[in-house]
C-alpha cells in the first residue's frame, strides 16, 4: 500500500516515520508538505510527531488551519486512513477530525520514557495486528498529552468504541481521563495517539511491539 | 477598530499551571490566595465598518483559531 508523510514546520519525527513506514511496507512513502493543497494517491496518510509552529498558541492549533488539513479531511471522508502520532494527534484534534483535545501534562514536565498501552479496540485497520486486551510496549515523548474532553464527548467516545489505546498499569503519564492514550473517529479510519509505535518496531530499538499497528495499517498482515 | 479577546478555561477543566501559579504564590507569602486560572489576551487592530461588524469578525476568529471551545471560553471587547 502507497503511504505519504505530511510535513510541517516544527515536526522532528518525520524521519523516524519515513523510516519506519518503508521498512514495514516495503515502499518509501511520499512526503507532503503542508502547503500544498492535494494529496498524492495513498491508502495512508500520516502526520508524524514534533513541534509544529514551536507549538504557539495551542498545540498542533496552527498546523491544524494549514492548506493541506483540507485535503486530509476530503480524504479521510472518503475513508482513507489517517494516522496521527503525538504532535500528529493533536493537530487532529485541533482540526476537528478526531474528538477531544490534547492539554498540558498534568505534571507539567515534558515525559520521555516507555509506558505500557492496553489495546482497546483490536477490531480495526490499524489495530488488527493486536488482540483486545493485548498489553504492548510503547515510548512516550511529550509536553501536552493529557486528554480531556467533555462528558458527553467522552461517553460518545467510549460507547462507539473510539478508544483505541489506553495507557495500563498506573503507567498513565500525563493525567488523560480514562487513562486515554489514542482515540479513532468514529469510522475508524483515523487514528491519533500520543505514544511512538514508530520507534518501537526492531530489536535496535529494545523491541517491536509498535510494527503490528504499521503492519495492519499497510495491510501486511493476513 | 481595536479588539482585545480573553480567552480563559471553561469551569472544571483542570489547570495545571494555575495551580502551579497559585502554589508559587503561596511560597512568596501571599496568603489566602485560591482558585487561580491562567489565561490568554490577543489584542488586534481589525479593519470593519463598524463595531459591530468588528464583533461579528473577531467572533470567527474566536472560533475558528483563537480559542479551543472543548475547553475554552473566550470574550470579545471592541473599541474605536
Amino acid at each position: 500500500m502507497k503511504s505519504a508523510v505530511v510535513v510541517f514546520p516544527g515536526l522532528n519525527r518525520d524521519r523516524d516515520m519515513l523510516a519506519a513506514l518503508e521498512s514495514i511496507g516495503g515502499i518509501p512513502p511520499v512526503t507532503v508538505w503542508h502547503k500544498e493543497t492535494g494529496l498524492p494517491d495513498v491508502d495512508l496518510v500520516v502526520i508524524p510527531g514534533g513541534f509544529s509552529y514551536g507549538d504557539y498558541l495551542r498545540a498542533g492549533a496552527i498546523a491544524a488551519r494549514s492548506p493541506i488539513m483540507q485535503a486530509i479531511r476530503e480524504k479521510a471522508d472518503q475513508g482513507t486512513r489517517v494516522l496521527g502520532v503525538c504532535n500528529g494527534f493533536q493537530i487532529l484534534t485541533e482540526a476537528g477530525l478526531l474528538p477531544g483535545v490534547l492539554m498540558r501534562n498534568a505534571s507539567l514536565r515534558f515525559v520521555c520514557k516507555t509506558v505500557r498501552l492496553k489495546v482497546e479496540n483490536a477490531d480495526t485497520a490499524f489495530t488488527r495486528g493486536y488482540s483486545a486486551g493485548q498489553i504492548i510496549d510503547c515510548p512516550v515523548a511529550h509536553h501536552d498529552g493529557n486528554y480531556f474532553a467533555d462528558s458527553d464527548t467522552l461517553d460518545r467516545v467510549e460507547g462507539n468504541g473510539q478508544v483505541a489505546f489506553r495507557y495500563a498499569e498506573g503507567t498513565n503519564p500525563n493525567g488523560s481521563l480514562n487513562d486515554i492514550a489514542g482515540v479513532f473517529n468514529e469510522a475508524k479510519n483515523v487514528l491519533g495517539l500520543m505514544p511512538h509505535p514508530e520507534n518501537l518496531i526492531e530489536a535496535a530499538h529494545g523491541g517491536s511491539d509498535g510494527r503490528a499497528l504499521f503492519a495492519a495499517a499497510l495491510d501486511q498482515v493476513a | 477598530m481595536k479588539a482585545r479577546v480573553v480567552v480563559t478555561l471553561k469551569p472544571g477543566v483542570l489547570d495545571p499551571q494555575g495551580q502551579a501559579i497559585e502554589g508559587s504564590l503561596g511560597g512568596l507569602g501571599f496568603t489566602g490566595v485560591s482558585a487561580v486560572r491562567q489565561g490568554k489576551i490577543f489584542d488586534l487592530e481589525v479593519d470593519a465598518t463598524d463595531a459591530e461588524d468588528a464583533r461579528s469578525k473577531v467572533d470567527s476568529m474566536c472560533t475558528r483559531l483563537l480559542a479551543n471551545t472543548v475547553i475554552e471560553n473566550y470574550s470579545v471587547e471592541i473599541s474605536e
